[in-house]
């Protein structure tokens, strides 16, 4: 349905966005993740049709979208942090795009109090957006953004600006509301939780190139380089005889480059890789270790909670395959 | 980055540097502001030589220059230094000696006029004075003269551009009548009364020729197409024909003195009427409560000198009162006086200027 | 209740110099008209408010002021958007010319209009010399500056994605500028539109000069009383009603700029690309500089024609002091006192309004607090809602005694000008230091720094190039300010702008040239010290 192809923004010398080409289908979610300026937000206005191409096209459903404004693309944007009108009540915020639509006010009526019913805000009509906490206000911002049922919602990290527990909860909320409503949606976002919660399609973005996309257990399961890897939560990358030694206590085919969780290695007495444990820290649910292991280096490891270890212990690792991914690169690549 | 930080700190110096150095010429700080050219009111350091010193200061209005060589000349005669406070139009002159009556700003003031005199008289801002010369009778105030010194007069005086009448084989007005004659028919522009001296001189002409009839001049003068606008300055180098290349209007209320100053290979493009004319008079006092009193006697005094009386033409392009004085030779020639100029007195202008404007604003406001 | 004491006495210096050049004078002048004979007579002067005259004066001054103002505010709005959010050539130049007819002397612009406007000139045939028509003209073309300005730069740090967002929902251009940009600059609008008209309410040479005599404004009617018919009971009568009205109006837009969100942040958005739909906006933008420049060009043509032909003779005779002595000082010597003014007038405006703007925008604790900060705030604009002529008789009576016998001071006129230059500064440093997040003076407070410290380390910082950029307002309103000046300038040190109208006074042909060619080093003087401002000025701070 939505087509980019070959999108190129530059500013003066520099590609904001490079020949980037993705394609959306019909309610489904697609994630761009990469760090800060990599282009993504870029990317997000310059399908909204803030940001003009300087070449490439986005096109919907065939039709090239290049002159069209962006009050004609029947899209959505939601900012990172809702850009509520504040001087306009939550009611108004939400039925904005109606009355734009010159709707009967009995139907902005109904619409609103549906819409905030879904976002878990009845009963806030008259409130002004200043008396709002973050997450409420993202909410405000989703309704606003669902009222008049657009072809395809553009988030703009909808979840960043909040805290830890707002943001999972918001983001089950979200992922729920979007799927309930059946609409498309272009995220973008640096926090590859905030992917994972949302999305069904993932595509990683560096200094202005997509690097790498698909389905998101896919990339999420092998990621094309290290970078990505490290930028989709693995917290090391081992290579050479390193790797070579981990796969193979996995029982896995030898490779150059393995990337691994902070989870990939646990402390199990019928484990085949010995380590000295360098430091310990309790987590809720487990205890992390960082452990120089014996041929692989420093890396980091799990125990179970409850278990005795002190820096200066030894002890034995096992390998937990979900856990890694395999780098598709070559030694000096 | 660097590079901007170098901007900066260049800015931020030059600022610094343009600050100072102004800041050091700043009225406050510098040393050659007005400050410091105030004299010592100290009489030892006027030289010893016997005569009084200290400062006279002169109140007078905008239009006040007199040539710098016959102030130093009276400076070095008397001993005194005079200073010059010259600000606002001859009213706020008036109203400004007439509220400062009890604490007055100067010792001695210039340029009020006989339309505007009987006002700081009436408070009492002037203290009485005797002059050495005695001006010509004709320009003493009946009630006051002894207070107010006649230095100067200035008739206002219809002009016509008598060229652009040659041009169009047209006659020019004599009179106050003719300018209502229909073959005037929107010739004719004059400063407003109510904001202009010389509007309100032309008025009070009106009054004197017309009594109590003058709103049916006014009527008809309107009717006729004459313009009023604020000032003199718009007046003639606005509208008037002679004044400014857009000029659409030959007729306009200025000066007797008017067609010395549009002279041109020997011959002047204008004439005034002089059967149209009011006579200003320009007073100087010395005010009640004066510091230096004697300083401002002295200053009247010079101010009837045959020498400041001469050079009141060029200065202030007003005529001396005193016959001894010498005019130029274009004034001689090209601005003759009126002879028998129309007259209201202070006290009858005083007793009914609100009520004239009053209703002078009325009828040309209909 | 000590915080406010606190706030008080930090308050007291200014509001000490307000008192003594300002109340203090006006008070003195309104209460020569209430007591008569040493008695207090209130009756009579409120009697004077019954008169039909009176009646029509105030409403023509409501109404052409009104008019002049919701003119200049509909003009100057897309000049304000062209001018400072999009890449225009030369957009810099452009908005430092606006700023010129500012600072120009009224008679020269009065005679400038009508030259354009009078009955032989190129736009005679529109029959509008002396009429409402070319006062409301006037006062727009004194004021468009003012809206371009403070609503620009408000409209430059305006946060460009709620627009943005109100555009990915559906809205055109014109529904996002009516129902989210136009909301979010009202407090800019309004306060933009409360200075027109008070500058408008009291223009003064304008409306005679373009009115002819037949109209009368407030401000024109205290004058007539006050100097031609001496009526200081009807002068004291208008006076109050003149203060009332500008009280009245203070308050209102106090209320309707309602205090901006202390969390929002301010951006500084990139000026774009001109695109085609820019074309209205583009076009009113040349449609007024156009306006704009055309009396200006008059000025110019007049200063460089000579005789028959053209030169440039009255250039070289600013180094005189022109024809028949019309001045006491060459025009160049008037040049380098209203230089030297214009510093002193700068620095006394600096000072005053940097307390005050501290003063007005540190965060209140209480609701009294607040109400004490935003009457301080409307007290000090009040100078520009208040007859000249009233204070300035009134620094005749009331500063004539030790201790403040001031009136033969020669720091009177710098110090008349402060007072006029005093709201700019204060509307240029005010919404900066207002800017600065609170959070940052604790953080500074909690690390041990005192309050002058904290002053010292977070507010200086960042208001230091607003404060050049006020400065520069500062300097360039003293630069043309004549109405003051004009009352208290000494003979033997006129400045510019006096030194103008007393040329364009004086018969003479080359006299007048040079006042034309005055104004010229006047206007070029101004938009230097403009452009020089441009440089300096902190996008999207730092607005009248």
């Amino acid at each position: 349905m939505l087509q980019l192809t070959d999108v190129t923004v530059r500013y003066g010398d520099t590609a904001a966005v490079d020949e980037v080409t993705l394609a959306l289908e019909p309610g489904q979610v697609l994630a761009v993740l990469g760090p800060s300026g990599c282009g993504k937000s870029t990317l997000l206005r310059a399908v909204a049709g803030l940001e003009p191409l300087t070449s490439g096209s986005v096109s919907w459903a065939g039709a090239d979208l290049v002159g069209v404004p962006t009050h004609k693309r029947g899209f959505a944007l939601m900012f990172q942090d809702g850009q509520l009108f504040a001087h306009l009540t939550v009611a108004r915020n939400v039925a904005y795009a109606l009355r734009l639509r010159r709707t009967p006010s009995a139907r902005v009526a109904t619409r609103v109090r549906e819409l905030l019913d879904l976002v878990g805000l009845a009963g806030y009509d008259d409130r002004l957006p200043g008396t709002l906490s973050g997450g409420e206000r993202q909410r405000v911002a989703l309704a606003r953004a669902l009222a008049v049922e657009p072809r395809l919602i553009l988030l703009d990290e909808p979840l960043s600006a909040l805290d830890a527990t707002l943001r999972e909860r918001l983001a089950g909320d979200l992922r729920e509301i979007l799927h309930a409503a059946g609409t498309t949606a272009l995220l973008v976002t640096h926090d590859h939780d905030e992917a994972f919660a949302l999305a069904d399609r993932l595509a990683v973005m560096r200094a202005g190139r997509v690097v790498q996309q698909g389905a998101i257990d896919e990339v999420w399961r092998e990621p094309v380089d290290e970078e990505t890897a490290l930028f989709l939560g693995y917290a090391r990358v081992v290579r050479g005889d390193a790797a070579a030694r981990v796969l193979a206590s996995g029982g896995l085919s030898p490779a150059y480059a393995v990337a691994l969780r902070r989870s990939a290695l646990v402390v199990d007495p019928a484990g085949d890789l010995r380590a000295v444990v360098e430091s310990a820290r309790v987590t809720p649910e487990v205890v992390r270790l960082v452990v120089a292991a014996e041929g692989i280096g420093p890396v980091d490891a799990v125990a179970p909670l409850g278990s005795r270890v002190s820096p200066g212990d030894e002890v034995a690792l096992r390998v937990d395959v979900t856990r890694l991914a395999v780098l598709a690169i070559a030694a000096g690549g | 980055m660097k590079h901007v930080r170098v901007r900066a700190a260049l800015t931020v110096g030059a600022a610094t540097a343009a600050a100072l150095l102004l800041g050091g010429c700043s009225l406050a700080g510098g040393g050659d502001g007005p400050t410091a050219t105030e004299p010592s009111t100290s009489p030892t350091e006027s030289g010893g030589t016997g005569e009084p010193g200290g400062t006279v200061v002169l109140a007078t209005h905008e239009s006040f220059t007199l040539p710098k060589k016959l102030v130093r000349a009276f400076e070095e005669e008397t001993g005194y230094t005079l200073e010059v406070r010259a600000a606002g139009d001859a009213g706020t002159l008036a109203t400004k000696l007439s509220l400062t009556a009890d604490n007055p700003i100067a010792d001695a003031a210039f340029g009020i006029d006989n339309t505007f005199a009987s006002r700081p008289l009436g408070e009492g801002a002037f203290a009485e004075v005797s002059t050495t010369a005695t001006p010509p009778d004709e320009y003493v105030l009946a009630e006051g003269g002894d207070r107010l010194v006649p230095i100067d007069s200035a008739s206002v005086c219809v002009n016509v551009d008598t060229d652009w009448f040659d041009a169009e084989g047209l006659e020019p007005p004599q009179t106050l009548d003719d300018l209502t004659d229909p073959a005037y028919a929107d010739l004719m522009v004059t400063p407003g009364a109510s904001t202009s001296s010389p509007g309100m001189a032309f008025f009070l002409a009106t009054v004197a020729a017309y009594g109590d009839d003058w709103q049916d001049y006014w009527t008809d003068l309107l009717a006729n197409g004459a313009k009023v606008v604020d000032g003199w300055e718009d007046a003639y180098y606005g509208d008037f024909t002679a004044g400014s290349e857009q000029g659409t209007r030959p007729i306009v209320v200025s000066y007797d003195s008017s067609p010395a100053f549009t002279v041109a290979d020997g011959r002047t493009t204008t004439a005034a009427l002089l059967d149209t004319c009011f006579r200003q008079v320009e007073y100087a006092g010395v005010l009640a409560g004066a510091d230096n009193p004697e300083g401002a006697a002295a200053l009247v005094d010079w101010m009837l000198t045959d020498e400041v009386q001469s050079a009141l033409p060029e200065s202030m392009y007003v005529f001396p009162v005193m016959p001894g004085a010498t005019v130029p030779d274009d004034w001689a020639e090209f601005a003759p006086q009126p002879t028998d100029p129309f007259e209201v007195s202070p006290e009858e202008i005083a007793a009914n200027r609100e009520q004239w404007l009053t209703e002078w604003t009325d009828v040309i406001s209909r | 209740m000590r915080r406010i004491a606190g706030l008080l006495l930090l308050a007291a210096a200014p509001v000490l110099v307000l008192g003594v050049l300002f109340v203090l004078p006006v008070t003195g002048m309104v209460a020569e008209g209430f007591f008569v004979d040493g008695r207090f007579a209130p009756g009579a002067v409120l009697d004077v408010l019954a008169r039909p005259r009176v009646h029509r004066v105030a409403w023509f001054t409501v109404w052409t002021s009104g008019t002049a103002t919701l003119l200049a505010v509909v003009l100057g709005l897309p000049a304000a958007y062209a001018l400072h959010r999009l890449a225009l050539p030369g957009r810099a130049a452009v908005r430092a010319a606006l700023l010129v007819p500012f600072v120009l002397p009224t008679v020269v612009v009065g005679v400038a209009f009508r030259q354009l406007l009078g009955e032989g000139g190129p736009l005679g045939f529109l029959g509008l010399d002396g009429t409402p028509v070319a006062i409301v003209a006037g006062l727009v073309f004194f004021n468009v500056a003012v809206v371009v300005r403070t609503v620009g730069v408000a409209w430059e740090s305006l946060d460009p994605r709620p627009g943005q967002a109100a555009a990915a929902l559906g809205a055109s251009p014109w529904q996002v500028l009516r129902t989210v940009t136009l909301p979010a600059l009202r407090p800019a609008i309004v306060g933009a539109a409360s200075i027109v008209f008070l500058f408008c309410a009291t223009a003064f040479g304008i409306v005679l000069t373009l009115g002819g005599v037949r109209y009368a404004t407030v401000e024109t009617e205290i004058y007539l009383l006050t100097t031609t018919i001496f009526d200081l009971r009807a002068a004291a009568a208008l006076s109050v009603l003149q203060i009332v009205v500008v009280v009245g109006l203070l308050a209102l837009a106090a209320r309707l700029r309602a205090t901006p969100d202390p969390t929002a942040q301010r951006t500084v958005s990139p000026v774009r690309a001109v695109r085609r739909s820019d074309a209205p906006a583009v076009v009113a933008t040349l449609l007024v500089l156009g306006a704009m420049l055309l009396p200006i060009l008059t000025l110019v043509l007049g200063s460089l024609s000579v005789g028959d032909g053209w030169g440039l003779d009255n250039y070289r005779a600013l180094t005189t002091v022109g024809d028949n002595q019309a001045l006491l000082v060459p025009v160049t010597a008037a040049l380098a006192t209203s230089l030297r003014t214009a510093v002193d007038a700068t620095w006394m405006a600096l000072l005053v309004g940097a307390m005050v703007s501290v003063i007005v925008t540190r965060r209140s604790h209480s609701v009294a607090e607040r109400r004490v900060r935003s009457t301080l705030d409307g007290f000090f604009m009040l100078p520009l809602g208040v007859s000249a002529v009233t204070l300035g008789f009134g620094f005749l009576i009331t500063l004539d005694r030790p201790p403040l016998d001031l009136r033969d001071s020669p720091l009177l006129v710098p110090m008349a000008q402060a007072l006029v230059a005093l709201p700019l500064v204060v509307r240029t440093l005010a919404p900066v230091l207002g800017g600065i997040d609170d959070r940052q003076r604790q953080a500074a407070a909690s690390l041990g720094a005192s309050a002058w410290r904290t002053l010292l380390t977070v507010d200086l910082p960042v208001v230091w190039k607003p404060m050049l950029a006020a400065s520069g307002f500062a300097f360039a309103a003293s630069l043309g300010e004549f109405g003051a000046t004009s009352f208290l300038a000494r003979d033997e040190s006129p400045t510019l702008p006096v030194v103008i109208f007393r040329l364009i006074g004086h018969p003479g042909e080359m006299n007048y040239g040079m006042a034309l060619a005055a104004s010229v080093v006047l206007a070029v003087a101004t938009a230097v010290v403009m452009l020089a401002v441009e440089r300096l000025r902190v996008p999207g701070v730092g607005a009248f």
